[in-house]
């Protein structure tokens, strides 16, 4: 009996807190467009797409693919030498994934070339929405982060905060320049059910789409069943907080060009600790300078009043 | 490569009118010397806007992916801003704790500050990217970016400066009632001006508590907000003393050296703080050995912290160094060039870790940063030339010196 009194407390108190914290997040949700928690209540479901480097074999349909989506501007030479003679491409505001080899030492310390796909990593509680002044970076329902040129005002600061060097410029856009980034297809095909253009263009079954958990749990089914093949390190697990993009490799990531020295919790509280105690400093700040001027002003206007009936009595 | 030679040559040419006033060497050419290179600085920026507002800013700036933000940022706005920090402190000293002897630098100074912010709207309106969509923060907005805030507080600091600098034009114009209304609101618009720039300045150094592993350990910590505003307070009250030295020796009117002696005593006291923070920030965190170890960054470093911090800091803090108004111009100019230095290491040099630098200004960049600060000298002396800017009692007196300088009379 006793015990399950406690349960039914515990259950009353649970109930409570979840509608309490339904109430905050609803309000939260009002206040704060960005607030990713309120959107998304676990990261389980975000659509991710799992890179296999091992499997990769730079062909660069994918590019292609990204191109064709999104109305980019394709000039995906195919017809070099296949593979790994491509020259390297880099991203930029028309052109939102690449592939590139990259080399680098692996466990055995034998030099070896991977291919990687680079594109925005999507991160679960992304920096460039957070950093953003007008709102033009913001994470969709569905979770990829959504760029909108009408809000933009191109100051920029996403580039530069981001921590994995996403979003690019358009250096030669005069008064109207834009940010590009990979946006997963978010509108134009995963609203409509299909797969985003990169995954379904990869032959070789390097990225495979699907939920973050069930991709995360697979990741680490392959990594287990073939120890051998793998590193123990799923890149975006943990990165940044975690991202909706997630690695294997079987040479350490650091080698071939991730950057290892990514934060592994998430980036916009290091600003939104100081941003949120703003209000409560500029009050405490009003009361002091305040205080001090009205005291001050009081004494010097009675120093003038005690002056002016020195005078009258002397006179 | 012909702009670089340009612009080393306009820049060797300001260094001389500096020397000149300084020294009080006044040669017949020092005049049309100086307006020919003003002006050729204001052509070439000329030149420099309507190539970035057609060709994109890529056109004109070194900036790219690697280096998003450049000279324009660093140099313009965030040691701009610092520059003018200046304003509220004078106000405050003046308006809030009431040491009413600062009363005569209180409009020189308010002035300082609001060109500096007006110059500091236009480097920005240059800069984004969208320029036509400078308003949107206004009514788009999106509270956990530190941008937003500072874009507001700037916003917002500027209607207060520009409240603050109204009274000697509505004297001037003879509108006494919206002069009374002015005056009545002093107190509380000063105090708005403290917190609106206490916010700000720090929030500067905010902007980069975001990448914690992009910048480089000396100058990343999660102190950053408190070092960028007390380096403001001490670069502002630096930039009052060489603002009242070049104003003194351009009007032939006496310098305030009593009140410069006292701002330059604080300066120090204040540079002692920032370096003590500094220092325990460095130890605290581990880093203190980076600081010796040779690279670009720790070299840069160690001109910014021993150079423009603990030198001036040490001059100021000798009392017959003080007396010398030379040696008083020498540490704050030490200072003023310190806090571009430190706003440029964090923006370029602390960001911009590896081999080689992604980012290296263009020339034309360099121009329109000299159009800035030569434009703004010029207007600044046109308002002391219009309005009752510098103190009343020596109104008449400025007038015949001002008039002295106009062109057609001969300098005395």
């Amino acid at each position: 009996m006793k015990k399950n009194q406690h349960k039914t407390e515990t259950h009353e108190f649970n109930r409570r807190r979840f509608l309490q914290g339904l109430a905050g997040g609803t309000g939260l949700a009002v206040l704060s467009p960005t607030s990713v928690n309120a959107h998304v209540p676990s990261y389980a479901q975000t659509p991710s797409v799992l890179v296999d480097v091992t499997r990769c074999i730079g062909c660069r349909q994918c590019m292609r693919a990204c191109k064709q989506a999104n109305d980019l501007p394709d000039n995906t030479d195919l017809t070099a030498d296949f593979p790994g003679s491509w020259d390297p491409e880099e991203l930029r505001f028309d052109q939102w994934t690449v592939v590139n080899p990259a080399t680098g030492c692996d466990t055995d310390g034998n030099e070896v070339t991977r291919n990687i796909k680079t594109q925005c990593m999507q991160c679960l509680e992304p920096t460039c929405v957070s950093v953003c002044p007008v709102g033009a970076m913001t994470k969709s329902e569905l979770g990829p982060i959504l760029y909108s040129a009408d809000r933009c005002i191109g100051c920029r600061y996403c580039i530069m905060a981001c921590p994995f060097d996403v979003p690019k410029f358009e250096w030669e856009g005069g008064m109207f320049a834009v940010i590009g980034k990979c946006q997963m297809c978010a509108h134009t095909r995963l609203a409509e059910g299909r797969l985003p253009a990169c995954a379904e263009s990869c032959p070789t079954g390097a990225l495979k789409f699907g939920r973050r958990d069930s991709l995360l749990f697979e990741a680490r089914a392959r990594i287990k069943t073939q120890p051998e093949r793998y590193i123990d390190h799923i890149y975006g697990e943990h990165e940044a907080g975690g991202t909706a993009w997630l690695y294997l490799s079987d040479v350490p990531f650091e080698n071939i060009g991730f950057k290892s020295n990514v934060e592994t919790t998430p980036m916009p509280p290091l600003t939104w600790e100081v941003l949120s105690k703003i209000p409560i400093m500029a009050g405490a700040m009003a009361g002091l300078f305040g205080t001090v001027a009205w005291s001050l002003n009081r004494r010097e206007a009675a120093e003038r009043q005690d002056a002016s009936e020195n005078q009258e009595d002397s006179e | 490569m012909n702009g670089w030679i340009f612009i080393l040559v306009c820049l060797a040419i300001l260094t001389w009118v500096a020397l000149c006033l300084v020294y009080d060497k006044r040669p017949r050419f020092l005049r049309p010397v100086t307006a020919i290179t003003v002006l050729c600085i204001w052509v070439s920026a000329l030149w420099t806007l309507i190539r970035r507002f057609s060709e994109g800013l890529g056109a004109v700036t070194g900036m790219n992916d690697a280096a998003p933000w450049g000279l324009w940022i660093g140099a313009d706005v965030f040691a701009g801003v610092a520059l003018a920090a200046g304003g509220f402190v004078i106000a405050a000293t003046v308006h809030i704790f009431r040491i009413e002897r600062f009363e005569p630098i209180l409009r020189p100074t308010i002035l300082t500050a609001f060109l500096g912010y007006m110059l500091v709207a236009v480097a920005l309106f240059i800069d984004i990217g969208r320029p036509l969509s400078w308003w949107h923060p206004l009514v788009m907005w999106q509270h956990h970016s530190i941008m937003f805030e500072v874009t507001w507080c700037v916003i917002l600091y500027s209607t207060v400066l520009a409240i603050e600098t109204s009274p000697p034009l509505l004297e001037r114009l003879g509108l006494t009632r919206l002069l009374k209304l002015v005056k009545t609101t002093t107190i509380p618009v000063v105090i708005a001006g403290v917190i609106l720039s206490t916010m700000h300045q720090s929030s500067l150094g905010s902007l980069y508590l975001i990448v914690p592993e992009k910048l480089y350990p000396l100058w990343y910590s999660p102190l950053l907000p408190v070092f960028f505003l007390i380096s403001a307070v001490a670069a502002g009250m630096c930039v009052i003393i060489v603002e009242s030295y070049f104003s003194a020796k351009i009007l032939r009117r006496g310098l305030e050296s009593m009140l410069m002696r006292d701002l330059g005593r604080a300066a120090g006291i204040i540079l002692f703080i920032y370096l003590a923070m500094k220092m325990a920030d460095l130890t605290a965190r581990g880093h203190l050995e980076m600081v010796f170890e040779g690279s670009l960054q720790s070299r840069l470093f160690l001109v910014e912290m021993m150079g423009c911090v603990a030198l001036p800091a040490i001059l100021l803090s000798i009392r017959k160094f003080r007396l010398l108004p030379r040696g008083l111009l020498t540490a704050a100019f030490l200072v003023m060039a310190g806090i571009v230095l430190n706003r440029v290491n964090v923006s370029w040099i602390g960001m911009d870790v590896s081999d080689h630098l992604h980012y290296i200004p263009t020339w034309m960049e360099i121009a329109l940063s000299l159009a800035f600060i030569t434009g703004g000298t010029v207007v600044f002396f046109l308002a002391v030339h219009y309005l009752p800017i510098f103190p009343r009692a020596e109104d008449e007196q400025i007038d015949e010196q001002v008039k002295s300088l106009l062109p057609g009379s001969r300098v005395a």
